[in-house]
């Protein structure tokens, strides 16, 4: 966990504080993303976590400790950082740039070296293939991806990072978010995380404090930001598409209606066909009785069959998968020109559906700034 | 081909004289290299040093190399080295001075500040950001002043065969006096043949020291 207590930071020479009062708390194992227009202190805020820039007044502690009592070296050590420009070392190796801080700390060959395999594997690059180049030989993905596996070398529990997928396309940007959001979730570090779209911050962030002119302005969850913000300056800053901005945030299982109505592949045809006749239906889920998706049935293919509704059933072809966000799930809906689109597990297991209407109250619904809930749509179950 | 002659004919004192170039030479460029080098990594942290110390380098270069000997010859002869190996050795330490340090300084200095700063925030030392990062990473142009300084002492070393520290210098002087052309050639020549040749293998040395990643 990291405390800031009324830090401070006034630059000498100047009236105005950079970093003013600043109260604020990390819980451990999260990403807490400082955000802001330029010049509002985020990046000075978090160079004083590992003494970069002198703190005025006030205390920063990581646990328990009051970094200021620390040795400076000692502290950086133990503290995860990568920047904006990447700031790999020109002159040195793959290899030679993650086992930075290891080499620092005296490891001996084999375990750095050990060290550096596990981490390529865990940003996805080949160490046989990437162990060995220059920076000047990888992309600017590759380079970032070199940037956050040094950070995290010697298995740092604090991370600062100071807009780390800031240099990147916006499509490599995604990819390297939703990779390290992955290696997140397994390793659960403490994370500072320093960016100016709030695009990100709402992606990355388990927090976010929102900056201006060296204040903290708001401190909250990114629902707390987008559906409750604390003035106009949050608002505006959040944006007025700050409702389109949750489908980012909020997942497809947040929003589907589980359990939809549905068949078994196995179910006999024509009890089937009465049912969706009876409930005005046009065409009916198939799933195996693993609830394994098969697909769907419409009631043309079911009049006058008499045997399984499996014998029948088109394959469904668009679906998401229940931890992909509702932006996706509507970019699919749009794209294919579909109203419903069925959300399936990792297994292929049926587990909802979405149509436009669910995703439109579910985001309108908590458009407004008192905050409402979206809660799950009731479930229907099997129709036999 | 009267040249080519004289060269035939003089093959062993060719060879004393370029081997006496070249030790002059040598000597005064490891000083000059283990001086200039530190003065312009120190002159990196003190702003008000580097101006100074730039200015004064940059004076001496404007110095005529034939001044700067008979400069010399009053102040070393209170050491009894008024002419001879060692007013050359120190002049040419001198003229060396200024690449080394200004490529020293600036090649230092340009170097990017991210990656400094990434380098601090990861907990190295302000000793280790200069070894490990700073210098490996100026080391090319840090070694184009050095390489400049070397080629140039070769040039200036000729001269100083004037004071009498030996050299090739001393077959140009001597041609001149004796209007002796080949003469006056052979030592022009090796001059610039030995200019050449170490150059040369200081850019291998180079492409040996900097580091790959740094290539463009």
């Amino acid at each position: 966990m990291i405390t800031l207590e009324r830090v401070t930071k006034i630059y000498p020479g100047s009236k105005v504080p950079a970093v003013d009062n600043v109260e604020l708390q990390v819980p451990e194992g999260e990403i807490c993303v400082l955000i802001g227009s330029s010049g509002c202190g985020k990046t000075t805020l978090m160079r004083m976590m590992n003494r970069l820039i002198p703190i005025t007044s006030g205390t920063i502690r990581i646990g328990d400790k009051d970094i200021t009592g620390m040795d400076v070296i000692e502290l950086r050590r133990s503290i995860g950082y990568a920047i904006q420009q990447i700031g790999l070392f020109p002159h040195m190796t793959v290899l030679d740039n993650i086992a930075t801080v290891p080499k620092l700390l005296g490891w001996d060959k084999p375990r750095i070296e050990r060290r550096v395999d596990e981490l390529l594997e865990l940003v996805n690059l080949d160490p046989g293939v990437f162990r060995s180049r220059f920076p000047r030989e990888l992309s600017g993905g590759q380079a970032q991806r070199i940037g956050v596996a040094r950070a995290m070398a010697a298995d740092p529990p604090v991370m600062l990072m100071d807009e780390p997928f800031g240099a990147i396309d916006p499509i490599n940007r995604e990819v390297l978010q939703d990779e390290f959001l992955k290696i997140q979730a397994k390793l659960k570090k403490t994370i500072v995380f320093v960016t100016h779209d709030i695009h990100e911050a709402v992606k990355m962030g388990e927090k976010i404090a929102l900056l201006d002119a060296g204040r903290l302005i708001q401190y909250g969850t990114p629902e707390d930001l987008l559906t409750r913000p604390k003035n106009r300056f949050v608002k505006d800053f959040v944006g007025a598409d700050r409702a389109l901005k949750r489908l980012d945030l909020l997942k497809v299982k947040d929003a589907m209606r589980v359990n939809p109505v549905h068949c078994f592949d196995n179910d006999p045809g024509e009890k089937v066909l009465e049912q969706m006749i009876e409930n005005d239906l046009n065409y009916l889920l198939v799933t195996d009785r693993e609830s394994k998706l098969k697909g769907y049935v419409n009631l043309v293919d079911l009049r006058g069959h008499n045997g399984e509704v499996g014998d029948v059933v088109h394959p469904m072809r668009i679906t998401v998968t229940t931890d992909r966000n509702l932006k996706e799930a509507l970019s699919k809906m749009l794209t294919y020109d579909i109203g419903i689109v069925v959300a399936v597990d990792e297994d292929g297991r049926l587990a909802g559906v979405l149509n436009t209407r669910t995703l439109f109250s579910v985001v309108g619904e908590t458009y407004d700034e008192r905050g409402g809930r979206w809660g799950k749509i009731p479930a229907n179950g099997s129709i036999l | 081909m009267e040249t080519w002659q004289f060269l035939v004919q003089n093959s062993h004192e060719v060879l004393l004289l370029t081997a006496q170039h070249a030790w002059v030479v040598a000597v005064s460029v490891v000083i000059a290299i283990f001086t200039g080098v530190p003065i312009g990594i120190w002159i990196t942290f003190n702003e008000k040093a580097a101006d100074i110390v730039l200015y004064i380098a940059g004076i001496i270069m404007t110095i005529p190399s034939i001044a700067l000997f008979g400069i010399m010859i009053p102040l070393l002869s209170v050491f009894g080295h008024g002419i001879g190996v060692v007013p050359a050795i120190v002049a040419l330490v001198l003229y060396s001075q200024l690449p080394i340090i200004r490529n020293t300084y600036a090649a230092i200095k340009n170097v990017d500040p991210n990656i400094i700063d990434a380098g601090t925030g990861m907990g190295m030392t302000r000793f280790q950001v200069l070894f490990k990062v700073q210098v490996p990473m100026a080391l090319s142009v840090i070694f184009a002043g050095v390489r400049v300084a070397v080629v140039m002492s070769i040039g200036i070393g000729a001269i100083a065969a004037y004071i009498g520290a030996g050299g090739l210098g001393h077959y140009i002087f001597m041609g001149i006096n004796q209007t002796n052309d080949p003469m006056i050639h052979t030592g022009a020549l090796a001059v610039a043949i030995m200019a050449i040749v170490v150059d040369y293998v200081f850019g291998i040395i180079e492409n040996r020291l900097v580091s790959k990643g740094l290539r463009a």
